[in-house]
């Protein structure tokens, strides 16, 4: 019996090629396009879906209208080629530039433009740490008090007394960190720019404003519109609410009952009302709770709401990535002697951030795209843009060519943030867990 | 599970028990939640002593080695690791843990870092040892170890016997005095087991404090200098390996020792 099962190889067989259907262009199309008949019909269907759809959209795309100065030359155009219906491109020629920067005086367009170059090459070694050198970062940190300065203009001494808060912060903390305990030191830090900030600042830059009067011709907020406007809220509450959502998202996790319910409480508040309803209280309620006279600007005002929203569904976001996170990984910086913020900056915050990346991309395209909404209270985004130059009597009427037009830079936005997420996930991926 | 053969001779050269207390738990007690899981345990520690901790699951092993370097707080009686005491003081816990290593079951290597940055990161940020130097540290270790060529490779692209191996390596390059192991081969195939064993003796020829939990009966037999039996949250029974499996004395030791060797 056993002689007859006792089988021993003599040699190890050599690897060999796959068969030719199953790997290269032919192998793809069976796995996924024709793998049965039901996949088959189906594929067949949807191209021809496709199909009619482009035939029946692409004329009214390719439509002769560029030329238009009213709907009513767009349709002479139109009647001119014999091209039937077709879309009246000439209003995106005609207003395109609205559509960029609102109101702003033409004449200084190159400042938010010089902004927003500034913004890539600022956010460079944020988003591409591996490819571009680190030295740069020195330009990310002072960008913040760059970017307002070339957008609403001013005197300089504003902006510059904003980071010298922060620098004579930094320095006391290094000083009292360095002789007493760390905590004294964040504290001391945080007194020393508040003290600056709310005292002192505003009479050394006023000096310096008389003295020294450098600056930029100020532009007023409610000049701001279209995409500009749409960018610059969206980019504020995005690189705002990333940091205060961690903050949350710690806080809520915290030991400490007081920060704790604090933290819950306000994220539970915000996620429980529309963001509608804050900026309404951002643009009327918040001035009746202002010291008279006091002129606290509008775009600053959305600013903090869109940030504060954004912050509380970040942090949940974060949360749910630091839950999924082994304890194992608390426990293996712990055991280390890592103290606490060690743990979380090298250990915790490192995964939990990349498990969150789909999620809080999400949330960053969400926020993009709640930008629209200040168009309710009044502001000249694209959206609310678009109603003026409907109301225009040369533009009455038209619809999709606008929208279209806004929907498309959108999606470029969008779909460009959503490409980078997939990216950043393929590179921080170190292997199976 | 049973004995796993060692098949080298071991040199008890500088296995020297010295005098020195490293570890002094007194009438320590803890529960969780209303549930008593150590009950009353007094246990001292000698520098240089090999303890294997051994028991039935649920029986508080892996809690009395974790309360060791506060992974678990302990809430009455006192511990005291070389001296200094387990308070609530984050400056005192944090100055043991950085002189207690530990290994876990499931290793908890950073899987976002390299093996060579897991193994540098605590001496840099906790110990504030230069980088050059720290990785000169890192890598001895992983060479002892015997796994220097995967020093850039992630964890995650490792076997679970190497990933132990780095994970003893991260420990030592703190310098313990005292290591602590949590179960280390328990979720390893037995080929691997054998590896991590040879690294733990090793370790244990030159003289480290060694409290070890683990099922690893030969280890226990031919490094340890002395065993502890723990049930319901107690030490039942503790003694010199020869005398603990040869002539066991409570019926409980008895029958774990029948099960755990019987077959």
């Amino acid at each position: 019996m056993s002689k007859q099962i006792a089988y021993v190889r003599t040699e190890m067989l050599p690897q060999q090629a796959p068969p030719s259907t199953s790997v290269g262009a032919i192998g793809w199309m069976r796995a996924n396009l024709f793998s049965g008949w039901l996949n088959t019909a189906i594929t067949l269907v949807s191209l021809l879906v496709i199909l009619t759809i482009a035939v029946e959209i692409l004329p009214w795309v390719l439509s002769p209208t560029w030329g238009g100065t009213s709907l009513n030359e767009c349709r002479e155009l139109l009647a001119a080629a014999d091209h039937g219906s077709g879309a009246c491109w000439g209003v995106i020629r005609e207003r395109w530039i609205q559509l960029l920067f609102g109101f702003y005086p033409p004449e200084l367009y190159w400042r938010p433009i010089l902004a927003f170059v500034l913004l890539a090459l600022a956010l460079a070694p944020i988003l591409f740490a591996d490819k571009v050198p680190a030295k740069l970062l020195v330009f990310s940190a002072a960008y913040p008090f760059i970017f307002p300065w070339l957008l609403w203009g001013g005197m300089i001494w504003g902006p510059l007394a904003a980071a010298a808060g922060f620098v004579l912060g930094a320095i006391a903390y290094r000083v009292v960190s360095g002789a007493f305990s760390s905590l004294l030191g964040v504290i001391a830090g945080v007194v020393v720019a508040l003290l600056w900030w709310l005292l002192l600042s505003g009479f050394i830059t006023g000096l310096l404003d008389s003295i020294l009067p450098i600056g930029l011709e100020p532009v007023e907020s409610r000049k701001f519109g279209g995409f500009m406007l749409s960018i610059t809220i969206g980019v504020v509450a995005i690189a705002c609410s990333l940091p205060l959502g961690i903050v949350l998202a710690l806080g809520r996790q915290s030991d400490l009952m007081i920060v704790k319910y604090l933290c819950v409480g306000f994220i539970e508040f915000i996620r429980g009302v529309p963001l509608i309803t804050l900026l309404f209280v951002a643009s009327t309620l918040l001035n009746i709770f202002m010291p008279p006279g006091t002129n606290f600007d509008i775009i600053l005002r959305v600013l903090i709401m869109v940030t504060l929203f954004a912050s509380a569904y970040m942090a949940e976001v974060i949360r749910g990535g630091l839950a999924a996170l082994p304890k194992g990984q608390y426990e293996g910086a712990d055991s280390l002697g890592l103290n606490y913020w060690q743990a979380q900056r090298l250990i915790i915050m490192p995964q939990a951030l990349k498990i969150s990346i789909p999620g809080i991309v999400s949330t960053f395209i969400g926020v993009f795209k709640d930008t629209t909404l200040v168009s309710i209270i009044g502001l000249l985004d694209p959206l609310g843009l678009s109603n003026a130059i409907r109301a225009d009597a040369n533009w009455n009427g038209i619809v999709w060519e606008l929208y279209g037009f806004i929907a498309l830079i959108f999606f470029f936005f969008c779909f460009g943030m959503s490409r980078y997420s997939m990216y950043l996930e393929r590179k921080l991926q170190t292997g199976h867990r | 599970m049973s004995e796993l053969a060692i098949d080298r001779e071991i040199d008890r050269s500088k296995m020297k028990v010295s005098d020195e207390v490293s570890i002094e738990i007194i009438n320590m007690n803890k529960w969780y939640g209303t549930f008593h899981v150590l009950r009353d345990i007094n246990l001292t520690v000698n520098s240089g002593e090999r303890i294997v901790i051994a028991g039935p699951s649920g029986s508080g092993k892996s809690t009395l080695i974790r309360c060791i370097n506060r992974l678990e707080e302990h809430q009455s009686g006192r511990i005291l690791v070389d001296g200094t005491e387990l308070t609530s003081d984050l400056k005192n816990i944090d100055k043991i843990r950085s002189d207690v290593g530990m290994c876990f079951q499931h290793f908890n290597l950073f899987p976002h870092l390299t093996i060579l940055e897991n193994c540098t990161l605590a001496p840099i940020w906790v110990r504030k040892t230069p980088r050059k130097e720290a990785i000169d540290t890192a890598m001895h270790f992983l060479e002892k170890v015997k796994i220097p060529d995967q020093a850039n490779k992630y964890p995650g692209q490792l076997s679970g016997g190497q990933q132990q191996r780095v994970a003893i390596a991260r420990s030592l390059c703190m310098r313990p005095r005292i290591m602590l192991f949590d179960e280390p081969t328990s979720a390893l195939d037995p080929e691997m087991i054998k590896e991590v064993l040879d690294t733990m003796i090793e370790l244990a020829e030159e003289g480290m404090t060694m409290l070890c939990v683990t099922h690893e009966m030969g280890f226990a037999r031919q490094v340890a200098n002395r065993v502890i039996f723990m049930d319901q949250g107690q030490i039942v029974e503790q003694n010199e390996p020869e005398e603990f499996f040869n002539n066991p004395q409570s019926e409980r030791t008895k029958l774990f020792l029948s099960q755990i060797l019987g077959h």
